[in-house]
């Protein structure tokens, strides 16, 4: 579903992704852990279309699509959709009807036909109850003033709303108390089928006890260094990541 | 033309205006974004170019008016001569050619009693004129479906259709062109005309004093809601022509009237000027509503044409706990010099001033308002947003002035600025001036960034980058978009979506 190959990122004239390959196929989880710095948050980014990213090498395919073809918003309504590690504040805009004219914008391109203010209500408050969101938070200004927390579970909430058909969980878990994580890991999970790809990048294998990986990648330096099982995220959480570093100097 | 001959109301008979004849002699200029910008191809009656003393008199004799109004408009034009051009805003133009300019241009079209009777020549001219109301979504038939606004059409220097004058009648309330007023109510029009922005007052009002041709009047007698919404929409249409309208409203004791203002004319690749005044009276008890939707042609991107924006607007609150509200949505001209103010004279009476100005392209706005409060427990509240894209330039000027009597007064100002690329200039102009110790003002400004992180976010749920342009800029305008009629509001919100067409990518 989403394949990368030997993808190289450049920001601000820095030599970022390093060749990056990395293939999560329709129906997994996959989870990347790495040390900060490592280029993860880059790679949600450059997937996601933001601008400032020099792709100097690689490609990726989506769906079967050239994705670094396509603009942010046209690779949103492919069904390409990233939690963000800080989500933005945009003041003004009511959360409820920024989230209205997306899943519009979404449904047009699918093909659905658009949901009336009614139909929008009804599922926009299931939804709310997936993610255990408060009515009042959810009806305020997109995420202005929200706390950190509550910032991050309105990105679930939205996932939850736009149902993509890949989607990117940036550190989605940090700043989460238990009772955040438990629903934020129910909207993931409630999510998984067999259709949907997702990448949840993460430095905690506390998160993966409740959204359980197929696999787990480390990044390191700009490039995915190490695979495995969920084991993997146990051994990293002991261990720290600089064996695999010892390891990759004595490999280079 | 005599005044009465100037204004019609429509016959309640469906008119079924010929259009498919008529579509190809209206010359449309079809560039993107501005729609009102076509021409309607009649016969007029026009003044020579220039400004002189003849051109008062010959204005005068057009609307036959009494020697009284003649003698105003005198007294105006030489004061006029006296006086020059303002220069303190923040605005570049070359000077205005008053020489080059004619201040009357009105439809050759006479009082239309039946529309059989019209030869064959007026019949054009009047389908014409259906026609182009019809286009610029102008409801000028008394059963179209915005049944609930009676609409004063003034085309150019006179107006051409008001209607429900005679439903609105039946209460007392007396809506019509002013000229009309001059005939049929002179004492009134003689009590007021003038009493809140005199000759004297400025450079503009002076001119407009001397050469105003038609606006709306409009009269709520004591106790009396106004039934349905007023509104005057003006149309320039003439090349090289200025438009000088004149609107009075007078609320008397306890009374309620919401009255809509819209505007718009041609593209053409010159600048034309407006410059109207618009007086209001609020007895006591009364509320005066008043909202524009201002799209005068904005000119194009690099700033050839478009309409200079002239305007003085005050609102007298004589009365104890009377109101006056202003909302306007500016989003055309090229150049807009507008501070509509209220006089808060009466104890308890309340001035209201919502505004969103838009400048995109080459346009310039210095706008704003005045709160002078003059009675005690006076209470104003200014709410201001200011939009500007591309080389956009955008001046608020406000002063809010708190005389000795205004015990307990109180001021709230909300002064926000929305900056769209980095060519767009915002301004803030403050003048306040307290003299009374028990009067409170508390101002609040901002300046904000669409920033590039937001329309990220916005585009990577699947906003296109208009869509989540448009979405922060309603978000930026709500508190003023809630002051605007339900139609209005609407109307206000696709107007900003168009004028911004661009502003981003
Ligand atoms: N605009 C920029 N200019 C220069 N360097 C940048 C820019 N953006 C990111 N970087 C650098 O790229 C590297 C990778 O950053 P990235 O945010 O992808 O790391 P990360 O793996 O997500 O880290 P963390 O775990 O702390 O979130 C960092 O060294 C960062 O400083
Ligand atoms: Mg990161």
């Amino acid at each position: 579903m989403l394949e990368i190959k030997n993808l190289k990122v450049k920001v601000g004239g820095k030599d970022i992704l390093r060749g990056l390959t990395l293939d999560v196929p329709a129906g997994e989880v996959h989870a990347i852990m790495g040390p900060n710095g490592s280029g993860k948050s880059t790679l949600s980014y450059v997937l996601a279309g933001r601008e400032g990213y020099d792709v100097t090498g690689g490609e990726v395919s989506f769906d079967g699509k050239d994705l670094l073809e396509m603009e942010a918003d046209e690779r949103a309504r492919e069904g390409m959709f990233l939690a963000f590690q800080y989500p933005v504040e945009v003041p003004g805009v009511s959360n409820k009807v920024f989230l209205k004219h997306a899943l519009n914008s979404i449904r047009k391109h699918r093909g659905q036909e658009e949901l009336d203010a009614v139909g929008f209500l009804k599922l926009f408050r299931s939804k709310l109850k997936t993610v255990k969101m408060d009515k009042k938070l959810a009806g305020r200004e997109l995420n202005s003033g929200f706390s950190g927390g509550e910032k991050k579970r309105n990105e679930i909430l939205q996932m939850a709303m736009l149902e993509p058909k890949f989607a990117i969980l940036d550190e989605t878990d940090s700043g989460l108390d238990i009772d955040a994580l438990k629903a934020v890991s129910d909207g993931v999970n409630a999510l998984r089928d067999e259709n949907r790809g997702m990448l949840v990048i993460t430095h905690y294998q506390r998160l993966l006890d409740y959204i359980v990986p197929d696999r787990v990648h480390v990044l390191l330096d700009g490039r995915i260094v190490k695979s495995g099982g969920k084991e993997l995220a146990l051994e990293l959480e002991e261990r720290g990541y600089d064996w695999i570093r010892a390891e990759q100097g004595g490999a280079n | 033309m005599s005044p009465s001959a100037t204004a019609t109301t429509l016959p309640t008979e469906p008119v079924t205006p010929a259009v498919t004849e008529t579509e190809a002699t209206i010359a449309e200029f079809t560039a993107r974004g501005y729609d009102a910008g076509f021409v309607t191809d009649i016969s007029t009656d026009t003044a020579p170019p220039g400004l002189r003393e003849d051109t008062v008199r010959f204005i005068s004799a057009k609307k036959n008016e009494p020697e009284w109004l003649l003698e105003y408009r005198l007294r105006a034009y030489r004061h006029f001569l006296t006086l020059a051009e303002p220069d303190w805003a923040h605005l570049n133009y070359d000077p205005i050619d008053l020489q080059d300019i004619t201040f009357y241009s009105a439809p050759k079209l006479k009082e239309i009693k039946n529309i059989d009777d019209l030869t064959p020549e007026e019949r054009a001219d009047y389908d014409e004129l259906i026609k182009t109301y019809e286009k610029l979504g102008v409801p000028l038939h008394e059963r179209s479906k915005l049944s609930g606004v009676a609409v004063d059409a003034v085309f150019d220097s006179v107006s051409v259709v008001t209607t429900f004058k005679e439903q609105l009648g039946k209460v007392g309330v007396i809506f019509c062109p002013l000229s009309e007023a001059v005939e049929n109510h002179p004492e009134l029009v003689k009590q007021y005309l003038g009493s809140v922005v005199p000759h004297t007052d400025n450079y503009f009002s002076a001119l407009n004093a001397a050469v105003f041709s038609d606006g709306s009047f409009v009269y709520i007698p004591k106790g009396v809601r106004c039934p349905m919404e007023l509104s005057t929409y003006f149309r320039i249409n003439a090349a090289k022509s200025g438009q000088f309208e004149r609107t009075l409203i007078i609320a008397e004791e306890g009374s309620y009237v919401s009255y809509l203002e819209g505007c718009t004319a041609p593209m053409r690749d010159e600048n034309q000027l407006h410059a109207a005044v618009v007086e209001l009276i609020a007895m006591d008890d009364a509320s005066i509503k008043y909202s524009t939707v201002q799209n005068w042609y904005p000119g194009d991107e690099n700033g050839v044409g478009g309409i200079y924006n002239f305007v003085t607007k005050r609102g007298a609150c004589r009365g104890k706990r009377s109101k006056i509200s202003w909302t306007q949505v500016e989003t055309g001209s090229a150049i807009t010099w507008k501070y509509p103010s209220c006089i808060l004279q009466g104890d308890d009476s309340v001035g209201e001033f919502y505004s969103v100005a838009l400048s995109n392209n080459r346009q310039q706005a210095d706008t704003g308002t005045k709160m002078v409060h003059i009675g005690a427990n006076t209470r104003s509240t200014i709410v201001s947003k200011g939009i500007s894209a591309g080389h956009g330039q955008q001046t608020y000027r406000g002063q809010v002035k708190m005389l000795k009597g205004a015990k307990g007064a109180r001021n709230y100002t909300q002064c926000d600025s929305l900056l769209m690329g980095d060519t767009a200039i915002a301004d803030t102009v403050p003048y306040i001036e307290v003299n009374n110790s028990s009067a409170q003002v508390e101002h609040e400004a901002s300046t904000s960034k669409i920033n590039d992180d937001q329309l990220f976010y916005l585009m990577q749920r699947g906003l296109s980058a208009e869509d989540a342009v448009n979405l922060i800029v309603n978000g930026f305008c709500k508190d003023v978009f809630r002051e605007l009629p339900m139609e209005f509001a609407v109307e206000a919100q696709k107007l900003l979506e168009v004028s911004l067409e661009g502003a981003v990518g």
